[in-house]
């Protein structure tokens, strides 16, 4: 059909031209065809979002309903006695992401500042790319080197760790606990090493664009290279380079495989960043092929319609934050 | 007491150090993770490993055949779907929508897409493929990895299509080609290894993704290539054993663990080789 009425539309056109010969009118449908099959193809894949909302909404209904709102608060998570509550993988979801975040932030800025000011040209691009690899190694390994690697070296640690911060009144609580290496504050660790490369690139991308004679100005006022990185790079970045730290907490947030390795999977809050815990996407990847009854799956689906809403809104800042900066570098070109 | 001067000094001398022990501890994980799988997973790298299937919990002896196979497939049923759909909507972003307002949506939309977890791409494709057809199988997990592979399609096929100069169309055009034939005659090829970057790089991203299967191509413990059945894939293996108490299983999930790495960095330095000649080339 739409063959045809592309024939149709087409026909003006193809009637100017050549009559004869059905060349110009196959011509002009073929490109009907081509535009209109690439932008329905587009379109999927716009509408995907969509659908993963309303496919994950369905799904989740069940739960959703059945708790109503005290879904969101509950930390009761009792496959047994069906009752479910997403409070405590929101919240371990939120501080392994912080920790990880309070990691990668001021690293990435370090790294970004040596690519792009400090290094000399032929350190430049192998530093760039050994920063980029570490972004392409699958989250299985390093969930894999976590458990099996970091976490026993780290446990080392914690008896320090247990000693002297933990001693400290107030957030001394936050310290206190076992050494087992497995727990919050490593699965944060491992989760702010995997998003450095995220957020180093953005800024690294950034800094590089900085206007030259903007920096060279600050330099012949005789300011040191940390102060222009400081007061030049970093204010007329600032929007990216928050872009890009949302950009790094959307990864840390649904980060699956190597959290669900080393946070510990425990299913309740505890004070201590050193006790097990979990987050949304590693109690759901560790009790999916475990929910027998359908209220318990259709809860694990709405956790995941949790996870989803809260990644997109944070991407999509992260999104218009960067997208400030496109502007701002078109109107100067 | 020190001059303002030697104050301003000092703290630059701090602060660069202090970025330049930022990078030593970026790529201080690297090559610590490299080692570590290179180490325990090299020395675990035999002949069987290519030609006998996973092993029963606690016995020794065994490979990874059918792992390897089953991520052969998955990764072919999603290049088969992903590269195809990345590519034509690329092209309609470049080509047909490099100015429109609905481009900047779409390509807006596929950004998001390509950073969205992949646990929730694979959550998406238990609700629209496992959950209707009732069971696990390989094709719903093709799906979930061409869904992972389709926005890194999208995204360099777009790049790589803008960076054709506009004079190229021009002339084009003004011989008389039709559009669809300027595009797939003429833009396509100046652009060829750009967009084979954007697919190998894709290819390297879902080569190692586990979240997505875990709801849909699951894993199996035997040889099978049924589509309709749930399909031994490596990640998963790499997953399950690891987790695992027996050491037979935990070394041959460094040993796949150290091919997986080994393949994705091949791809990476390949894709790496073609961009680097195309802007040579430029």
């Amino acid at each position: 059909m739409k063959v045809s009425e592309a024939a149709r539309d087409a026909q003006p056109i193809a009637a100017t031209a050549d009559k004869k010969s059905a060349g110009p009118r196959a011509r002009i449908s073929a490109d009907f065809l081509f535009r209109n099959l690439s932008a329905a193809v587009a379109m999927l894949v716009a509408i995907s979002l969509l659908g993963i909302l309303i496919a994950l909404w369905r799904e989740g209904w069940d739960a959703l309903h059945h708790f109503g709102w005290r879904f969101l608060v509950s930390t009761s998570w009792n496959p047994v006695s069906e009752h479910f509550g997403a409070l405590v993988f929101i919240v371990g979801t939120l501080i392994s992401s912080a920790i990880a975040l309070i990691i990668a932030v001021p690293v990435s800025f370090g790294i970004a500042l040596f690519i792009s000011e400090m290094a000399p040209r032929w350190l430049r691009n192998p530093v760039s790319a050994a920063i980029e690899l570490l972004a392409a190694i699958p989250s299985v390994i390093y969930g894999m080197w976590g458990l099996l690697v970091f976490a026993p070296w780290f446990g080392n640690f914690e008896p320090w760790i247990n000693d002297h911060l933990g001693a400290l009144p107030g957030i001394g609580l936050l310290f206190q606990g076992p050494p087992m290496g497995i727990g919050m504050l490593s699965a944060g660790i491992v989760l702010g090493i995997m998003i450095i490369p995220f957020i180093a690139a953005i800024m690294r991308d950034v800094f590089l664009i900085t206007p030259a004679p903007l920096k060279e100005s600050a330099y012949a006022m005789g300011a040191t290279k940390w102060e222009v990185a400081r007061k030049v790079i970093l204010p007329y970045t600032r929007t990216a380079v928050t872009g890009g730290i949302f950009l790094g907490l959307g990864r840390a947030l649904g980060e699956t495989m190597a959290v669900t390795f080393i946070i510990g999977n425990a299913d309740n809050l505890s004070a201590s960043l050193l006790m097990p815990g979990s987050s949304i996407a590693s109690v759901i990847a560790n009790e999916f092929t475990e929910a027998t009854t359908h209220l318990y799956k259709s809860a694990l689906l709405a956790l995941g319609l949790i996870l989803f809403v809260i990644t997109f809104i944070v991407l999509v800042l992260a999104k218009m934050l960067l997208l400030r900066l496109d502007r701002m570098e078109g109107r100067k070109a | 007491m020190i001059s303002r001067y030697q104050r301003r000094k000092l703290v630059n001398l701090f602060n660069l150090g202090i970025a330049v022990l930022a990078t030593i501890f970026g790529v201080f994980w690297l090559i610590w993770i490299l080692w570590t799988t290179l180490r325990y997973g090299a020395s675990s790298v035999n002949w069987a490993l290519f030609t006998q299937d996973t092993p029963a919990p606690g016995s020794s002896g065994g490979g990874l055949r059918n792992a390897f196979v089953g991520s052969l497939i998955l990764l072919g049923i999603a290049v088969a779907i992903g590269a195809p759909v990345g590519v034509l909507a690329g092209t309609w972003l470049a080509e047909f929508a490099a100015r429109r307002k609905l481009g900047a949506v779409v390509r807006f939309l596929n950004d998001i897409l390509l950073s969205a977890p992949s646990i929730i791409i694979g959550l998406f494709a238990y609700a629209i493929i496992v959950d209707p057809s009732g069971h696990f199988s390989a094709y719903s997990g093709g799906v979930a990895l061409a869904l992972i592979l389709i926005p890194v399609v999208v995204r360099t096929t777009d790049e790589m299509l803008r960076l054709v100069p506009g004079s190229l169309r021009e002339a084009a055009i003004a011989l008389g080609t039709p559009y669809w034939k300027l595009v797939t005659r003429i833009t396509w090829r100046a652009s060829a290894s750009g967009i084979l970057t954007g697919v190998l790089l894709g290819i390297a991203r879902i080569s190692g993704e586990t979240a997505p299967l875990l709801f849909t191509a699951l894993n199996n413990q035997f040889w099978s290539t049924s589509l309709d059945h749930p399909i031994a894939n490596l990640s998963m293996v790499i997953f399950q054993f690891a987790m695992s108490p027996y050491s037979n299983w935990q070394s041959m999930a460094w040993a796949g663990a150290f091919i997986a790495v080994a393949f994705i960095l091949l791809l990476n330095l390949v894709a790496r080789a073609l961009l680097g000649r195309r802007n040579r080339k430029a």
